[in-house]
C-alpha cells in the first residue's frame, strides 16, 4: 500500500503574508497624542469680574499682533532666542531687581494674541514660555527637562508624582492666555 | 582554467524558506501596533512643531477636534472649519459635543476628559479662542494643542 503523505502547499504563503503586510502598512497611522497641554480658566459666568490689581513688575507681557509681530514688555522684538532665559530670570527674580517679579508665586507671564495671529506663531511662543517653566521645575526637582515632562505626563506612578511635586513646589505655572484682541480676523 | 570551472558548480540560490517567517513577524508587528483611523479628516492638517511636549497616557479620555481650512475648498469655502468625528460643527455645538463625549466615558472618569485640538498651523487664533471659550462653558478645561516633535535639530 503506497502511503502518500498529506501536504498543504505552502509556496504561496509568503505571498499571502505580504499582501496582509502591505494592507497593514498602508492603513496604519502612528497615533500622535503629544502636544502642549494647558488648563483653561473656569467658565466666564462662574467667576464674577473682580478687579484684581496686579503690580506692573509682576507681569511679563508678551503680545502678538495680527501680522505675527511681537511686543515683549512693550518693546517690539524680532529675535526670540533669548526670550526663554528672560522669562526664567523674571520668574526667579525674588525681588532682587525692583523692576522684576516679587516672587515666583506672584509672577505672571501674560500672553496676549490677536484674532488674526496664526496658530503656528502662537504655538511657537507658548512653547518657549512653557519651556522656561519646565526648565525651572526640572532644575528644582533635580532631573532633566525631558524627564520632568515625562513624569508630569503620568502622575499615577508615585515616583513620578514625587518628582512633579518637588519641581512645582512654590512655583505655580502662571501663564495667562488672554482673550485675543479684534484687529485682524 | 580549472578553477573557473569549479565555480560553476556552486549553488547560487538565496535561501527563501525562512522568508514567510520574516514576513509574518513584520505582519504581527504592524497588526499589534496599528490603529484604524476612525474618522477621515477633511480639513488641512499641517501640525505645528514644538519642543516642550507632554504625552497623553489614557487614549480613551481624549476627544479630538480638528481645525483648519477644508480640503474641499469649492464646497465649503476657504474659511477654517471645526471638525468633530465625521462632521463639521459650529462653535455653538461644542458644548453639546463635549457632553456627548463625556457620556461615552465611565461615570468616575467624566471630569478627566481631555480635548486635543489638532489645529492647522495657518489657522487663526480668533476661531481657536472661540472654541476655547465654548470648552470653558462646557467645563472641559483640560486642553492639549497637538504638536509634532521637531526632527533632530536640537
Amino acid at each position: 500500500m503506497a502511503r502518500t503523505t498529506p501536504e498543504i502547499p505552502n509556496a504561496s504563503m509568503a505571498d499571502i503574508a505580504f499582501l496582509l503586510l502591505t494592507f497593514f502598512l498602508v492603513t496604519t497611522t502612528i497615533p500622535n497624542n503629544k502636544g502642549l497641554s494647558i488648563a483653561l480658566p473656569p467658565p466666564p459666568e462662574a467667576t464674577p469680574p473682580e478687579d484684581v490689581k496686579i503690580q506692573e513688575r509682576n507681569m511679563f507681557k508678551i503680545q502678538i499682533n495680527s501680522s505675527d509681530a511681537l511686543l515683549i514688555e512693550g518693546e517690539p522684538r524680532e529675535d526670540i532666542s533669548t526670550l526663554k532665559d528672560e522669562i526664567k530670570v523674571f520668574v526667579l527674580n525674588n525681588g532682587k531687581d525692583p523692576n522684576s517679579s516679587d516672587n515666583p508665586e506672584k509672577a505672571i507671564v501674560s500672553f496676549k494674541t490677536d484674532r488674526g495671529t496664526s496658530h503656528k506663531r502662537f504655538i511657537e511662543l507658548l512653547d518657549i514660555i512653557q519651556g522656561a517653566y519646565y526648565d525651572i521645575y526640572a532644575e528644582q526637582a533635580g532631573v532633566s527637562n525631558a524627564k520632568f515632562r515625562e513624569a508630569a505626563s503620568d502622575l499615577s506612578i508615585p515616583a513620578n508624582r514625587e518628582i512633579y511635586e518637588r519641581g512645582r513646589a512654590g512655583i505655580p505655572l502662571n501663564i495667562s492666555i488672554a482673550d485675543p484682541t479684534k484687529v485682524g480676523n | 582554467m580549472s578553477k573557473f570551472k569549479k565555480k560553476t558548480n556552486v549553488k547560487q540560490d538565496i535561501p527563501t524558506s525562512s522568508m514567510p517567517d520574516v514576513v509574518f513577524m513584520l505582519l504581527f508587528f504592524f497588526m499589534v501596533t496599528t490603529e484604524m483611523r476612525k474618522t477621515s479628516v477633511d480639513v488641512k492638517q499641517q501640525i505645528p512643531k514644538a519642543t516642550q511636549l507632554r504625552k497623553l497616557m489614557r487614549k480613551t479620555l481624549v476627544a479630538n477636534l480638528y481645525i483648519g481650512e477644508p480640503n474641499k475648498v469649492q464646497q465649503y469655502g476657504k474659511e477654517a472649519k471645526i471638525q468633530a468625528d465625521d462632521t463639521f460643527i459650529d462653535t455653538k455645538d461644542i458644548v453639546r459635543w463635549v457632553n456627548e463625549q463625556r457620556s461615552k466615558l465611565e461615570e468616575v472618569e467624566r471630569d478627566q476628559l481631555t480635548v486635543a485640538l489638532k489645529v492647522d498651523q495657518d489657522a487663526k487664533r480668533g476661531l481657536i479662542s472661540d472654541v476655547e471659550l465654548e470648552l470653558r462653558k462646557a467645563n472641559a478645561r483640560k486642553l492639549l494643542y497637538s504638536t509634532l516633535e521637531p526632527k533632530l535639530e536640537n
